[in-house]
């Protein structure tokens, strides 16, 4: 018995299976016994971590500073003057850029004084007209990526404008273009030190895991309080959330030089500093470049968030008209974010594949040529705004500047859409959402909400220990312990509820497209260009067309974390199928299978290692996607961390509550990242 | 491409290594310094070390080409890594025109790889975000070579391995024979005397292969570098060779020219190489002539003692009379008659004297 159990894996899995029902079944259901629910234990926790951050704010080595407003010497402790400081130089930048863009005047006060340029009007910066900005771009994406790029820019450019989105969108594209840049760099800084140190990687390797499954608004509250509210600190937790991604690819990357032209690069006689930046980094580029678009991406995704901490922009304006229920409007400005995200990307793209060309022989007009036909630009579209002074007398003159909510607007027919839509389906979209939220999910919320906590340990201890033995059971068991331990594991549960059938829902949709795009490559390049695309969405836009048909519900959450969720279950199944080596379809064809046999008997077993891993990924999608649910109402841990960002005192239950996400996302990223790693090397495909 | 310099001693050797060890794992070091610089080969094997070169001495003379040949895992490209200081050498020593570059800083080191050596690799190792062009240019740009300078340099060396009109191909839109190309012609942009071949045709398809040997010898003829080429393919060693190191297990077998690991081998290993190959196309005239006789008729048919029998056996068995064998300066310094080249080709090798 015991031997059979010891090589029958499926045995182990039903042997825990009947354990866990008969725990679920006979453990009894009151506070006070520690088998349903452990005691919070932690409950101090947050407490701690907010004295913990109040003693280094405000009372940790003080300093003496100068303060030029009373002119005396003042005893402030370090690192508040150190944060401060951090803050003052990354909002200079977003003013200075912000400033190139829009005008103002703070870039002058910086370096003069309120008083001066009050003194001398003539100094205030004027904003550069909209056709200048568009048509500087427009000679970029021309320089760059030829007319294909050009094209597309004009039409983003012309878009955002024509829609009255200008302001706002360079409000936004001032905030990325500085912290997008710094999360590069830092980025890369930080792969090359991890690629150079094995002690640095083994360092970050955990930090990376949990800062990337750590859910956005955890981030918010440490920045707030550190940073305080404004453009800086929602560039500060941008920079943050977006750098994660960066030192994983520059790793990745750097690790796949073949070792030959690194050695290549060491014959023709490289300083370290020379094989570094004109051979490793240029040879690791693909890997890189796609981390510089995911920091484009995760910055894009981070405006409407950063906005809750005081980020100006379409993020904010995205959010009222949320909170609004102006779907039209909403959609509007999701479409501006895209369009920017678009823009960046492959802007980045083309520039980082620049060919430089050694033979002609350029004349001045040739080497300056771009500079000089923006030149030409920026007369013409101010001769075009000074004229347009003339044409516009009374209120606004379009060709400077066309201001807020005076530009085109198809907000009405979306209204009328979303109006015709409740009207028409009214009854049937009701009766559906009542009937799945009834029937479908409060049983199921009900159901996870009853597992008693002994019985959900041995399940997913249980689960760890058959795919990788006593570590991986530690490792989960750790993981389940923490949350366990605070006063949010009933909260946790209905996370964890929303992500389970969101990742198995997504997960069969996304295996099945996949399989079935897979049969074909046009198909599949099709699905994967989809991917793509909507891998480019900030996972915001996802609520807005949900939120038209379902209104503020768990069933609205639920369909955009599945939209969401099912890009990388897709995406994998797609790399995972087509990535079977050509022979083995031959071999299993030779073998007289047909298609569906092959599918089952050759393609499936070899690509399921990979398939895993797009699950994972659905899991770490669908985890940030309920979080961000909270913005339309849930009442998980997401709702809780919301709540904590307006709590003077919330640094501690953010934080904690930010690890509760994050170490459920670790405990299945444990589980499923074993299990393909042994299949990988069962298989020989590692 | 003489052989004359292996005897020689008044020629200082371009590369000389002395009890040059290799050892890989993770205690070696540690081991290697309780021993007290004392090397027990079983001993770190024992403790799980992996002992890529064993105390291996040899010596290249300038001018030479000397093909280190051996199988995959015989550390014949660590041997050559060792002396190229891509890894560094466990022990021993590894002079270079004189100077030990075990002993070098790093900045003596960068110094002479960007003035004396040159470095062609088996996945040719292009850069894969520069054009032909720019690869080529690159040793030349780390050296801090003006870009207008460089360029032109990269030019000449196109045109040398005839990559005119792909100047602005990256790597790959490349064939396979290309792409060596543009690494050879990268590994001689700073004309270096000193030139590392490892395993440069090994990736390339058999007619390729043949191609890119010819092309070689056409350019050694000019270059007349020292050469240390690693390859695993025995006849490729036999054809290009001054002289030949077969390795085994991190150890030289025999070191030696081509005729004699041919008609000599020194071990049972290198006789299993040796069995396969024709003798005509290996031997030179010189192994097979016969002292000159004087008042013997010869024909009017006169041949180099450097020929490969191959190249001349026709006309030779063609020829009634015995024929005369003359060394380059035209002076006859032996005969060969038809029996000879006979016995090489059909007869018992074993009785072929050098």
């Amino acid at each position: 018995m015991l031997i059979a159990l010891k090589q029958r894996k499926p045995l182990q899995y039903l042997l825990l299976l009947v354990v866990f029902m008969l725990l679920y079944r006979f453990v009894p259901q009151s506070e006070a016994n520690w088998l349903w629910r452990l005691p919070s234990l932690f409950k101090e926790l947050p407490i701690i971590i907010n004295d913990a951050v109040n003693y280094l704010m405000f009372e940790w080595m003080p300093i003496s500073v100068y303060d030029p407003d009373i002119e005396e010497y003042e005893q402030k402790p370090l690192f508040g003057q150190i944060t401060r400081g951090f803050s003052g130089v990354i909002l200079f930048m977003i003013e200075l850029v912000r400033e190139i863009l829009l005008g103002g005047v703070k870039t002058i006060v910086t370096f003069t004084s309120w008083d001066w340029v009050s003194e001398n009007k003539w100094a205030r910066w004027p904003a550069l007209p909209w056709t200048v900005i568009t048509g500087g771009m427009v000679i970029l994406g021309y320089s760059l990526g030829r007319a294909k790029l050009a094209l597309f820019i004009l039409c983003a450019f012309t878009y955002i404008a024509v829609f009255g989105q200008w302001e706002s969108s360079m409000k936004t594209l001032s905030f990325v273009l500085v912290s997008a840049p710094i999360a590069i760099l830092l980025g890369l800084w930080l792969g090359v030190w991890a690629y150079r140190s094995k002690t640095v990687e083994a360092v970050m390797n955990p930090l990376l895991n949990v800062a990337q499954i750590m859910p956005h608004f955890a981030y918010l509250i440490p920045v707030m309080v550190f940073f305080g509210i404004g453009d800086h600190a929602g560039a500060i937790a941008t920079i943050i959330f977006a750098t994660p991604p960066m030192v994983r690819l520059t790793v990745l990357g750097l690790k796949k030089v073949p070792p030959e032209v690194a050695e290549a690069g060491l014959m023709a006689g490289c300083t370290d500093r020379q094989l570094l930046y004109r051979v490793l980094i240029p040879s690791a580029r693909r890997d890189i470049l796609i981390g510089v678009n995911q920091v484009i991406m995760q910055c894009l995704a981070m405006v409407v968030i950063a906005s809750l901490i005081g980020a100006k922009g379409l993020g904010n304006d995205l959010l009222i008209a949320l909170n609004q229920l102006r779907v039209g409007k909403a959609l509007e400005i999701g479409v501006c974010i895209v369009l920017i995200a678009l823009v960046l990307d492959r802007l980045s793209l083309a520039w980082a594949n620049k060919q430089t060309d050694y033979f002609a022989n350029l004349s001045f007009k040739e080497k300056h040529q771009y500079s000089l036909i923006f030149l030409v630009v920026f007369v013409v579209g101010i001769a075009l705004a000074v004229l347009g002074s003339f044409i516009f007398k009374e209120g606004f003159n379009y060709l400077y500047l066309i201001p807020q909510n005076k530009g085109i607007t198809t907000e009405a027919f979306w209204q009328w859409g979303v109006d015709w839509i409740w009207e028409a389906f009214f009854y049937s979209f009701k009766a559906f959402n009542v009937w799945f939220i009834v029937e479908v999910l409060i049983p199921i919320k009900n159901s996870f909400l009853g597992m008693p906590v002994v019985a959900t340990f041995t399940l997913m201890m249980g689960i760890g220990f058959i795919v990788g033995g006593i570590r991986s059971a530690l490792i989960v068991g750790g993981c389940l312990l923490f949350i366990a331990l605070t006063e949010w594991w009933d909260r946790a549960l209905i996370t964890a509820y929303l992500m389970t059938i969101a990742v198995v829902i997504s997960g069969t949709i996304g295996i099945l497209v996949g399989t079935l795009a897979a049969q074909h490559p046009t198909s599949s390049r099709f699905i994967l260009t989809v991917c793509d695309t909507f891998q480019t969405f900030p996972s915001f836009i996802y609520l807005i067309p949900v939120m038209m048909f379902f209104g503020v519900t768990d069933t609205s959450v639920l369909i955009a974390i599945v939209v969401y969720a099912t890009i990388p279950a897709a995406r994998y199944t797609i790399e995972g199928l087509r990535s079977v080596p050509q022979e083995l379809h031959d071999a299993a064809s030779m073998s007289g299978v047909n298609r569906f046999q092959r599918w089952l008997s050759v393609e499936l077993p070899l690509s399921f290692p990979h398939m895993a891993l797009g699950i994972n990924q659905t899991v770490v999608f669908a985890l940030s996607m309920v979080i961000i649910g909270a913005l339309i109402g849930t009442d998980d841990l997401g709702q809780l961390i919301l709540k904590s960002l307006s709590d003077k005192a919330g640094v501690g239950n953010g934080l904690v509550l930010g690890f509760c996400v994050a170490f459920i996302g670790l405990a299945v990223d444990q589980i499923l990242r074993t299990w393909a790693d042994q299949r990988k090397q069962a298989l020989g495909l590692s | 491409m003489s052989v004359q310099t292996k005897t020689s001693n008044t020629i200082e050797p371009v590369i000389r290594c002395k009890s040059v060890y290799k050892i890989f794992g993770d205690n070696a070091e540690k081991m290697m310094k309780d021993s007290g610089g004392v090397i027990d080969t079983e001993k770190l094997k024992e403790a799980g070390c992996i002992v890529g070169v064993n105390n291996i001495s040899f010596e290249v003379y300038p001018g030479e080409l000397l093909i280190i040949m051996g199988l995959s895992g015989s550390g014949k490209s660590t041997l050559l890594r060792c002396i190229s200081k891509l890894t560094t050498a466990s022990a021993g020593e590894i002079f270079i025109e004189g100077e030990d570059i075990l002993k070098m800083s790093n900045k003596q080191l960068i110094d002479i790889r960007r003035s004396k050596m040159g470095m062609v690799f088996q996945s040719f190792a292009l850069l894969p975000h520069k054009t032909v062009l720019e690869n080529i240019a690159f040793p030349l740009q780390v050296k801090g070579i003006s870009t207008s300078d460089s360029i032109k340099r990269a030019q000449e060396m196109i045109d040398l391995v005839s990559l005119s009109g792909r100047e602005n191909h990256f790597p790959r839109e490349l064939s396979g024979g290309q792409q060596q190309r543009v690494g050879i012609a990268r590994s001689l942009a700073i004309e270096p005397d000193i030139w590392f071949l490892d395993e440069p045709f090994s990736a390339l398809d058999p007619l390729i292969r043949r191609e890119m040997q010819d092309e070689f010898l056409r350019l050694q003829e000019s270059l007349n570098k020292t050469i240390l080429f690693v390859t695993h393919d025995f006849d490729e060693a036999l054809r290009l060779a001054d002289r030949i190191a077969i390795m085994k297990d991190g150890i030289i077998e025999q070191l030696d020219t081509p005729a004699n690991i041919v008609l000599h081998p020194a071990t049972e290993y290198v006789r299993k190489f040796t069995e396969q190959v024709p003798r005509e196309k290996v031997l030179k005239i010189k192994a097979i002539m016969e002292p000159v006789v004087p008042g013997e008729q010869l024909s009017d048919l006169e041949v180099f003692a450097e020929d490969i029998i191959a190249t001349v056996a026709e006309e030779v068995l063609n020829t009634e009379r015995p024929v005369a064998v003359v060394d380059v300066n035209g002076k006859m310094i032996g005969v060969l008659h038809r029996a000879n080249v006979v016995h090489t080709l059909f007869g018992n090798n074993d009785a072929v004297q050098p």
